[in-house]
């Protein structure tokens, strides 16, 4: 089968005009995703009964759940009562756009309170106990030492979610929203040539994944100093592991 | 009609067709899984072949199918097989698109993306036995076959067990996104219900709770698979 260069040209740029939503639905819904996820993960560590299990049970049902039923749930679910309809929400609550940013927000939530919750538990007990020791309080210690160690400790697997989150992305083309792989349908069911535009959405979304990955991996070095002059091979196998 | 009329299985309630999506969900789960693993071993065996031409093809197709939405590569598999169809159809004199099934379709395209998640979790595993033991086996005289069966094997099936359960649940919940292309399973159910009632939320709810009620029986499951086959091994932790 001969390349069609000029077709190939104009899904290509067609599909660029997608990006901008997909970023934007990736972007909010992950920092929204990340305040509540903190929330979570706080509860999570708090030790109180009351606060733990609410935060155990959230994690359970939106990681044990597709998420596009997490989506049409909010999406066409949430009409189904008058009240809302009548409510000062519901201007939000009718937009695809909203809804999408939502539905993601919730569900990454889930992902990353664990994520939070592990670079939480993994700061050494003794750095705490060091500063504990030189009277810092509990909200100068949280901020000097906790977090930018757990920061460090997590990112690997923050970077992963995000990745996750931009190929969530795509799910948002189920309720009417025009991303990439919205526009990528339109596409295929318009030119009957699948192959062609999948390989040219696909081409899209690596590209973003690929950015997002080295952006990832520069913050890691630049919040890793202390690994900057290692021989070579132990460095390789540092990245070996987080891939 | 209230909540538990509707989905109740009296003649009026959608609860038979509820339960009977579920099984399809769970067919077409277990049928992708499986085509998984085989792709998985595959990718896995090449990643470790000696040619350079299948390292790199393992790991482009591990980093591709990973980087890419699980819904793109759903419609890639329906249209483009669709479109296959069609042209051979076409040679017989029909006309028009005609839908490639949409069971085997979808079955296969979350086969392949779940395909490269396990050649991971495959690869992990084998990287994890001790290299002694390999070696060891290598000096009796084994016969690569035979070291794999005996000594690998074994072994790295027990590593693997919780990323496989993971892959499992990941290819549970893309299930859910076959329902794009006709196939009537719990979310296609779902929908078709809250059409005709006018109740998305009891209907999206249900298909939740019933999603909920695999996952966490599933994970229960491999759980139990895990802490039998580690049972003769120390751990650490």
């Amino acid at each position: 089968m001969p390349l069609d260069f000029p077709f190939l040209y104009e899904t290509l740029t067609t599909l660029l005009g997608g990006i901008p939503l997909t970023l934007q639905l990736a972007l909010l819904s992950m920092v929204a995703g990340t305040f509540l996820a903190f929330g979570l993960a706080l509860m999570r560590v708090s030790g109180n009964w009351w606060l733990d299990c609410p935060a155990q049970f959230y994690i359970f049902v939106f990681r044990g759940t597709p998420l596009l039923v997490q989506v049409y749930i909010i999406y066409y679910g949430l009409s189904q009562f008058p009240s809302l309809r009548h409510s000062v929400l519901w201007p939000f609550l009718r937009e695809a756009y909203w809804c999408a940013i939502i539905a993601l927000a919730l569900n990454t939530a889930a992902y990353s309170a664990e994520i939070i919750r592990g670079g939480l538990l993994s700061v050494p007990a003794g750095q705490v106990e060091a500063a504990r020791a030189c009277g810092m309080s509990k909200l100068l210690l949280f901020r000097r030492i906790v977090l930018p160690l757990a920061l460090r400790q997590m990112l690997p697997a923050y970077s992963n979610e995000i990745i996750l989150m931009v190929k969530s992305t795509a799910l948002a083309s189920t309720i009417t929203l025009m991303e990439i792989t919205g526009i990528a349908a339109k596409l295929i069911s318009e030119s009957y040539r699948p192959v062609e535009v999948f390989v040219c959405a696909g081409a899209t979304y690596l590209a973003i994944n690929f950015f997002v990955a080295r952006l990832f991996a520069g913050i890691e070095t630049l919040m890793s100093p202390e690994r900057r002059n290692l021989p070579a091979s132990t460095s390789e196998k540092q990245e070996e592991c987080h891939v | 009609m209230n909540y538990l009329q509707l989905m109740g299985l009296g003649p009026e309630g959608w609860g038979y067709d509820m339960l009977a999506a579920t099984g399809t969900t769970v067919a077409v789960a277990t049928c992708g899984f499986f085509t998984g693993a085989v792709l998985g071993c595959l990718a896995a065996a090449a990643s470790f072949s000696r040619y350079v031409a299948l390292r790199a093809s393992a790991k482009a197709y591990t980093t591709i199918l990973r980087g890419i939405p699980d819904l793109l590569v759903i419609y890639l598999f329906y249209f483009g097989s669709s479109s296959v169809i069609s042209a051979v159809a076409a040679l017989f004199g029909a006309d028009g698109f005609i839908g490639a099934p949409a069971f085997i379709t979808g079955a296969l395209a979350i086969g392949v993306v779940s395909g490269a998640y396990q050649t991971e979790v495959f690869r992990g595993a084998v990287l994890a036995l001790p290299r002694g033991e390999i070696e060891a086996g290598r000096a009796y005289g084994m016969p690569p076959l035979l070291l794999f069966r005996r000594i690998v094997l074994p072994q790295a099936a027990r590593y693997a067990i919780p990323g496989i359960g993971n892959v499992w649940q990941l290819v549970l919940k893309e299930s859910a996104l076959i329902s794009v292309i006709g196939l009537v399973e719990l979310m296609r159910q779902a929908q078709i219900g809250s059409g005709s009632t006018r109740q998305p939320f009891s209907f999206y709810l249900t298909a939740a709770a019933l999603y909920l009620l695999i996952t966490f029986v599933s994970g229960r499951g491999f759980r139990l698979a895990e802490r039998r086959a580690m049972r003769g091994i120390r751990r650490a932790v």
